[in-house]
């Protein structure tokens, strides 16, 4: 009999997003928490609405239907706590994405050290770097004060000075800020984040305090020279966001109350259950989240001893769209699509989707482009996150991906696929993972949510991620191996629970599956030629296999090459797309 | 499911706010007659500063500094004005050096605004003042047609609407912009290269209503000192029914071109406004409408992207589309007799 560790509070989750909103119930089912049910609305927070306490009432009341359960009451209020007529919901979490993209103006010292601190934290959020002023600034302090003006930032943020160490230079870079925010009407001065030398923390609050819209001050991101610490900063900004979001758009201030406090960025929600599964799970290898929504591209790792957390609006599949090409070309978009298509037609379908960033792909052709494009951004993102990772990480080759597992994966661009084949090739193409590793689809976008809650109730997380509430899409194996096309790299024997034994042959170039349903487990003997890695070293496997877990398509081998190169010729590229998307089951 | 309304109407009550981007003066008063080009609301606003440090070119502390100095904030200052006089048998003294406000003071130093410029605030629609808002602008009704776009260039103005557009999917070339055009709003399909743009810049027009426009165009469109609208977006788009046949059938009519970029936030959209004389009070406009069957729909994504039609019914549960995906979608009957399936989420309202 399962014992319940749980109190039996029922949460209802909500997360805000450039489109949708969606509303997630977790509750007690036979002992353990479980994910009930969603509900999803448009998200409300542009106009003709500008509240987005309307969507999230909307995206409750789908709730409701499925649930059968009142759960806002006759004048759309939240009814909390759970009522004895089984009405309401005893807490509430919101996680929230949607909103422009915040403009930060970073401060710091030097360009490697304290400015590339606040790059990192200022990337953990949903923000933009729109100017930057350090030591080796050579403009005058009124070209730095009308750069400020001209650059109208919502956030700075002021990094600089170990514990104890640099501190009047870094009061000297303060003053154009000071300046510039004197001069801004009141409406228009940012809010402030203080994470340098915490020894000039009280003079900051002093000289800040009095022209910041909101000063906030954390531990130092650099303590030292040799130490990076962004967590709490990231704490300190993920609340300032919130705050930001509360001055932007109406109805924010609604859910943080109704929640008592308990929203936050979701971006940071996802980080912090990366970060707790690395603690939990973590082995050897780091583990790995991916979101691509509208709002950005959110690149998650979590590595033994270390965070990163990597949020990218300009890889966002909304409205900013088009930006995409001031980071990348129409060509090497195109090289993802299986279909004949012009530069000239993937130019004007990027234009007109970022017009309507909430409509969907209702035409193949469409959706060719949709994947192409979420393909490249996603890579774009992964190439940029990687520059934050850890340099000593679990790896086959230190240019190509590190060892992950798992990687979990959602957001709305990831749903925009119609079958898990064609999601599973979009991360296999964008992400080049290597070696071992399970690939899991969070089709409810759950991971943020669960992120959220972990702060009202620990065992939530743990039992709904037990529970199944995710995709698992099964085992992918990467060899990491130099050969020539259909050249035989791996051969593999699987061995099912009952005995029964599959076998596959991987030729370089191809993509293969063997089936193992979602809850198998399986045994894996490989044998590697040309000196093929999986992880283990050239050509070396365990004696005693591999043990792999199934999904929705099994166990499948990679074996296109790592990095991927696609060929050159258009015809015979696109050929090739259409077979591997064949294999995985797509179409 | 709700869905945006895109306004293409024939006659209606046009609300509209008209706010300066920073504080400043509100020129006209409350239930005032405005036309589209009269300025409303004015602002100064300084392009540059200038930063003097008073205490390091005097040579002393910032305290004793600011004892010298002899402007206050908001002094108004000409070029070469002493501002600051040092001590001693032969004082050192500091001088503005350009016109400029003063601005912050204190510290030791002195902050001016210099390169100051007025910035104009234009009624952009010809109506009555219904509302003041301080320092800031104005509210302005008026009555007429209203045709939103998809996407403007950032200018404003308004003329005469002649048609060069024989049918929605026209191309409007260079050649065809002739000196008579001089003054006027063009109506026009779609625009392919820069010569057009510019021959329009060079007559000059008093504005553009495309159906659609190369996205490669979009820099010099938007520098481009007329306003450019479009009404269904970008490649090869012909013009939808509605927009064309309500723009078409009022050739020769007063009209403005706002074409203000989109602002989801704020929920600005680039519009053609055509003031009409009535008599009666006007109902508002909605945002949103419920979808249902009877409606009349845009589509804003392929299949049949920009074309108008009716929805027959909406389909129950989930939808397999062409894509592959599943999701909420409506059978509608198109204007050229096709019955397609799209998803709701890629309709929105006309009217």
């Amino acid at each position: 009999m399962t014992t319940s560790l749980v109190d039996g509070n029922s949460i209802l989750a909500v997360d805000v997003g450039a489109a949708n909103t969606r509303a997630v119930m977790f509750d007690v089912v036979e002992g353990e928490y479980r994910f009930v049910a969603s509900g999803t609305a448009p998200s409300t927070a542009e106009a003709p609405f500008k509240d987005v306490s309307e969507g999230v009432r909307n995206a409750i009341a789908n709730l409701q239907a499925v649930l059968g359960k009142s759960l806002l009451d006759a004048s759309r209020d939240l009814i909390t706590p759970s009522q004895p007529n089984g009405s309401g919901v005893d807490a509430l979490v919101v996680t929230i994405s949607a909103g422009p993209t915040i403009r930060a103006v970073l401060v710091g010292l030097l360009k490697d050290v304290s400015l590339e601190s606040a790059r990192r934290l200022t990337e953990s959020t949903y923000a933009r770097i729109v100017e930057t002023i350090g030591l080796n600034d050579r403009r005058k302090p009124e070209q730095q004060i009308d750069g400020i003006l001209r650059a109208r930032p919502d956030l700075i943020v002021i990094t600089g000075g170990t514990d104890g160490g640099a501190s009047r230079s870094v009061k000297k870079l303060l003053e154009p800020i000071g300046l510039a925010s004197f001069i801004l009407p009141e409406e228009k001065v940012p809010a402030v984040l203080f994470a340098g030398n915490e020894k000039i923390a009280e003079e900051i609050k002093t000289l800040v305090g009095s022209f910041a819209s909101a000063l906030h001050v954390s531990p130092n991101v650099r303590p030292s020279l040799e130490t990076e610490d962004l967590e709490p900063a990231q704490r300190e900004l993920a609340r300032m966001v919130v705050n930001i979001r509360k001055r932007q758009i109406k109805g924010v201030d609604l859910l943080d109350m109704w929640s008592g406090g308990h929203i936050l960025p979701t971006a940071y929600a996802t980080g912090r259950m990366v970060r707790f599964l690395a603690k939990v799970y973590g082995a050897e290898k780091g583990i790995l989240s991916v979101d691509l929504g509208a709002s950005a591209a959110v690149i998650s790792a979590g590595f033994k001893n270390k965070f990163t957390l990597n949020v990218y609006p300009q890889f966002g599949s909304g409205e900013n769209l088009v930006g995409l090409l001031n980071y990348t070309t129409l060509e090497d978009i195109l090289r993802w699509s299986s279909l004949d298509i012009s530069e000239g037609v993937l130019r004007d379908y990027l234009h007109q989707k970022s017009l309507y960033p909430s409509t969907i792909a209702a035409t193949k052709e469409d959706l060719v482009m949709s994947q192409a494009v979420s393909r490249q951004a996603l890579y774009l993102a992964m190439q940029s996150a990687r520059r934050d990772f850890p340099r000593k990480v679990s790896s086959i080759k230190p240019t190509l991906t590190p060892l992950f597992d798992p990687i979990l994966a959602g957001g709305g661009a990831l749903s925009d696929a119609s079958r898990p084949g064609q999601s599973l090739l979009l991360l296999l193409d964008s992400l080049q993972p290597v070696g071992v590793t399970t690939v899991i689809l969070d089709q409810n976008n759950l991971l943020p949510l669960l992120g959220a809650t972990a702060a009202q109730n620990s065992i939530l997380p743990v039992q709904v991620i037990d529970s199944g509430a995710f995709l698992s899409v099964g085992t992918v194996v990467v060899p990491v191996v130099s050969a020539n096309y259909g050249t035989p790299i791996l051969r593999a024997a699987l061995t099912y629970e009952n005995g029964a034994e599959a076998r596959v042959d991987l030729k370089y170039g191809s993509i293969e599956t063997l089936p193992l349903s979602s809850g198998e487990t399986g045994k894996l003997t490989v044998q590697l030629m040309h000196g093929a890695d999986i992880g283990f070293g050239p050509g070396r496997v365990p004696k005693d296999g591999i043990s792999v877990s199934g999904g929705a398509l099994g166990v499948v081998f990679d074996g296109r090459g790592r990095p991927l190169n696609l060929p050159t010729d258009a015809v015979r590229r696109r050929e090739l797309i259409k077979k591997w998307t064949w294999t995985l089951g797509g179409e | 499911m709700q869905a945006p309304v895109h306004h293409i109407v024939g006659l209606t009550s046009i609300v509209r706010e008209r706010l300066l981007p920073i504080s400043g003066t509100v020129l006209v008063r409350l239930n005032q007659k405005v036309n589209t080009s009269d300025v409303i609301a004015e602002a100064n606003w300084a392009r540059e500063h200038v930063l003097l440090d008073i205490a390091r070119i005097l040579g002393v502390s910032s305290s004793l500094a600011d004892r010298l100095i002899k402007c206050k904030v908001d002094d108004r200052l000409a070029a070469s004005t002493e501002i600051a006089v040092g001590k001693g048998l032969f004082p050192r003294s500091v001088s503005t050096p350009r016109e400029g406000r003063v601005v912050v003071v204190g510290g030791g130093q002195v902050l001016m605004e210099v390169g100051e410029s007025k910035l104009e605030l234009r009624a952009g629609i010809s109506g009555t003042v219904v509302e003041i808002i301080p320092n800031r602008g104005a509210v302005i009704q008026t009555a007429g047609a209203l045709v939103q776009g998809v996407w403007g260039n950032g200018r404003i103005d308004s003329g005469l609407l002649v048609n060069l557009a024989e049918k929605p999917d026209s191309v409007l070339t260079a050649e065809r912009l002739d000196v008579s055009m001089r003054g006027f709003v063009i109506l026009a399909g779609i625009v392919k290269d820069a010569e057009t743009l510019k021959a329009a810049a060079d007559l000059p027009v008093r504005g553009l209503i495309l159906s659609s426009l190369y996205p490669s165009l979009i820099p010099q469109a938007r520098e481009m000192r007329y306003p450019i609208l479009l009404t269904d977006g970008f490649g090869p788009l012909p013009m939808n029914s509605a927009a064309y046949k309500l723009l078409s059938t009022n050739i020769k009519r007063d009209v403005t071109v706002n074409a203000e970029a989109n602002d989801r936030y704020s929920g600005s959209r680039p519009e053609v406004i055509i003031p009409l004389p009535v008599s009666t009070d006007l109902p508002a406009l909605h945002e949103m409408e419920k979808l249902a069957p009877g409606l009349q729909v845009r589509m804003r994504r392929p299949p049949a992207i920009g074309m108008i039609g009716s929805i027959i019914a909406i389909k129950p549960g989930l939808t397999t589309l062409l894509s592959g995906l599943r999701a909420h979608a409506a059978e509608i009957k198109l204007e050229n007799g096709e019955t397609i399936v799209a998803p709701l989420v890629n309709l929105e309202v006309v009217g």
